[in-house]
């Protein structure tokens, strides 16, 4: 099992939601988040006054797959995502130790799905 | 012979003037601040539109207005209010009750000090906060008040015009709010970390309830629902909007966009120069006025600012201090008695002295104002401390001062 967290463009989430549907890929959890890669934040200018170092507005979304669902949930989120700018952003994975399904009890595999 | 009708408009410019000390000075500062601060810095327009409105029943008109001692300040005669009465007192005006030119009077002394907050937002202690208040109203706000417009005032029998207020309110604020921000000193971070505005609509929503008070503050102070007040009306309008424009035009060409946040900032500032020229300028003077502000608070705020790098933090001196300042000089061009037989020509209408006259009014308000800011933001500081400590200027004035907070983080 792994754990997918993507940060990504908040215009791009749309696209992103249809890739992974077509995949086959309906659960996941979506955030408002804010950061910021090398271009370091936002220039805003207030009265004349430039204010440097104000963090972006992205995206976080977290899906958890099994592991044959990895590669097609990656493909369709770079897909969806991938603009070719700078800012596109960035799409973490990591192993999953366990998954509960609050509901029935179910754990690992069968709850994920 | 009290009128009814202006009984009536003053009545209704009163309140007008209320609405621009709290909402609107409140939201327009509330909005400029960090979230932290945001209660904190509402609480400070709140909280003196509650104490100037007491302190002015008890001694601040008596000082202000009262019988003249020595041509500089009211003599404590009229303290709580004795003797002022719905007869009307001619020497301010005939037409409308006593009583009523003090309440709306009060409404002006409320709003001045009002001004200085934004120079030392998210900073400044409470308790120094209130007992700065005070005191300034009572020794800068007081007696500069009966300079200019008290009977016996010596700026008064000098004739300077300040119609509504531009040295008054403006200047006495504005240049007191330089001093307050040089002497508490930086917001921590300032320069290095970004403050930018927690909520814009907020400031947007407080630039307006101003314009629209300050129908009330211009127009009223013809002290009647005369042609006169027309004329000041149909000037601040015109100077907010040329003002207005100005600014998001120059910002246009020099960063890029055009901003509203510029747009609520030259309304303001072309409000506060019309505020002395007001109810002695034609429309199209009104215009040029509002042009010329514009581009003077801009470089104001925007370049000799960032350059001398002090925290006049929501800009109480560059847009009060600088457009009250010109707007009283430009009254010394612009003014022709065309308008108002009451007032006098300026420069442009074949009378330079005028301009002379006004230099000296705003030369004698802002030295006194300056070295009187000064003792007492001295006095206060050895008392209970100007500034809160650095731990509670991070974690912000709302918790710390009142133990609030403006937004939670779930519902």
């Amino acid at each position: 099992m792994k754990l997918i967290i993507a940060i990504i463009q908040p215009h791009k989430l749309e696209d992103i939601l249809s890739e992974l549907d077509e995949k086959e890929i309906h659960l996941k959890t979506v955030s408002n988040a804010l950061g910021c890669g090398r271009q370091k934040g936002r220039t805003e200018i207030y009265r004349g006054k430039k204010e440097i170092g104000n963090l972006l507005k992205k995206v976080r979304l977290e899906i958890a797959v099994n592991d044959n669902y990895l590669e097609s949930a990656i493909s369709a989120i770079v897909k969806g995502a991938r603009t070719g700018n700078i800012g596109d952003g960035k799409i973490f994975v990591t192993d999953l130790a366990d998954c509960i399904r609050i509901r029935t009890g179910e754990k690992g595999s069968q709850a994920i799905g | 012979m009290i009128n009814s009708g202006d009984t009536a408009w003053i009545l209704m410019s009163t309140a007008l003037v209320m609405l621009m000390t709290a909402p609107g000075l409140a939201f327009f500062y509330g909005g400029l601040v960090r979230r932290k601060n945001v209660l904190a810095t509402m609480m400070q327009s709140f909280f003196v539109l509650c104490l100037i409105s007491i302190q002015w029943i008890l001694w601040g008109y008596s000082l202000s207005f009262g019988p003249d001692k020595g041509h500089i300040i009211g003599s404590l005669a009229w303290c709580g209010l004795k003797g002022v009465t719905m007869a009307p007192n001619p020497a301010y005006s005939s037409t409308i009750p006593h009583l009523l030119f003090m309440v709306y009077q009060m409404m002006f002394a409320v709003i001045t000090p009002g001004l200085i907050t934004g120079a030392f937002a998210e900073r400044m202690k409470f308790s120094a906060y209130a007992i700065f208040t005070l005191l300034w109203a009572t020794l800068v706000y007081d007696p500069v008040c009966h300079w200019v417009w008290g009977a016996g005032g010596w700026l008064r029998n000098m004739g300077a015009l300040d119609f509504a207020g531009g040295t008054v309110v403006h200047v006495t604020s504005g240049i007191s709010a330089l001093v307050c921000a040089l002497v508490l000193g930086k917001r921590r971070g300032f320069g290095h970390e970004p403050m930018p505005p927690h909520n814009l609509p907020l400031t947007i929503l407080g630039a307006s309830l101003l314009w629209f008070g300050w129908f009330g503050f211009n127009a009223g102070s013809a002290l009647g629902s005369t042609e006169l007040a027309v004329w000041a009306f149909i000037a601040t309008n015109t100077a907010a909007a040329a003002a207005a424009l100005t600014w998001m035009f120059i910002e246009w060409k020099m960063t890029g966009k055009p901003t509203i946040l510029g747009g609520a900032t030259g309304a303001v500032a072309g409000l506060v120069a019309i505020t002395p020229a007001s109810g002695f300028v034609s429309p199209l003077s009104a215009i040029l006025i509002g042009i010329a502000v514009g581009f003077v608070c801009y470089t104001s705020v925007a370049v000799i600012k960032l350059k001398l790098a002090y925290d006049d933090s929501l800009d109480a001196f560059g847009v009060h201090g600088v457009g009250g300042t010109l707007g009283a000089l430009l009254t010394g061009l612009f003014a022709q008695k065309l308008i108002n037989p009451a007032g006098n020509n300026g420069l442009f209408f074949g009378n330079p002295g005028l301009l002379g006259t006004q230099l000296i009014g705003v030369a004698a308000v802002m030295a006194y104002s300056i070295a009187v800011t000064f003792i007492l933001l001295k006095i206060v500081d050895a008392i209970v401390g100007l500034r809160v400590p650095d731990e509670e200027e991070v974690v912000g004035l709302d918790i710390t001062q009142h133990e609030e907070s403006a937004y939670t983080l779930l519902d």
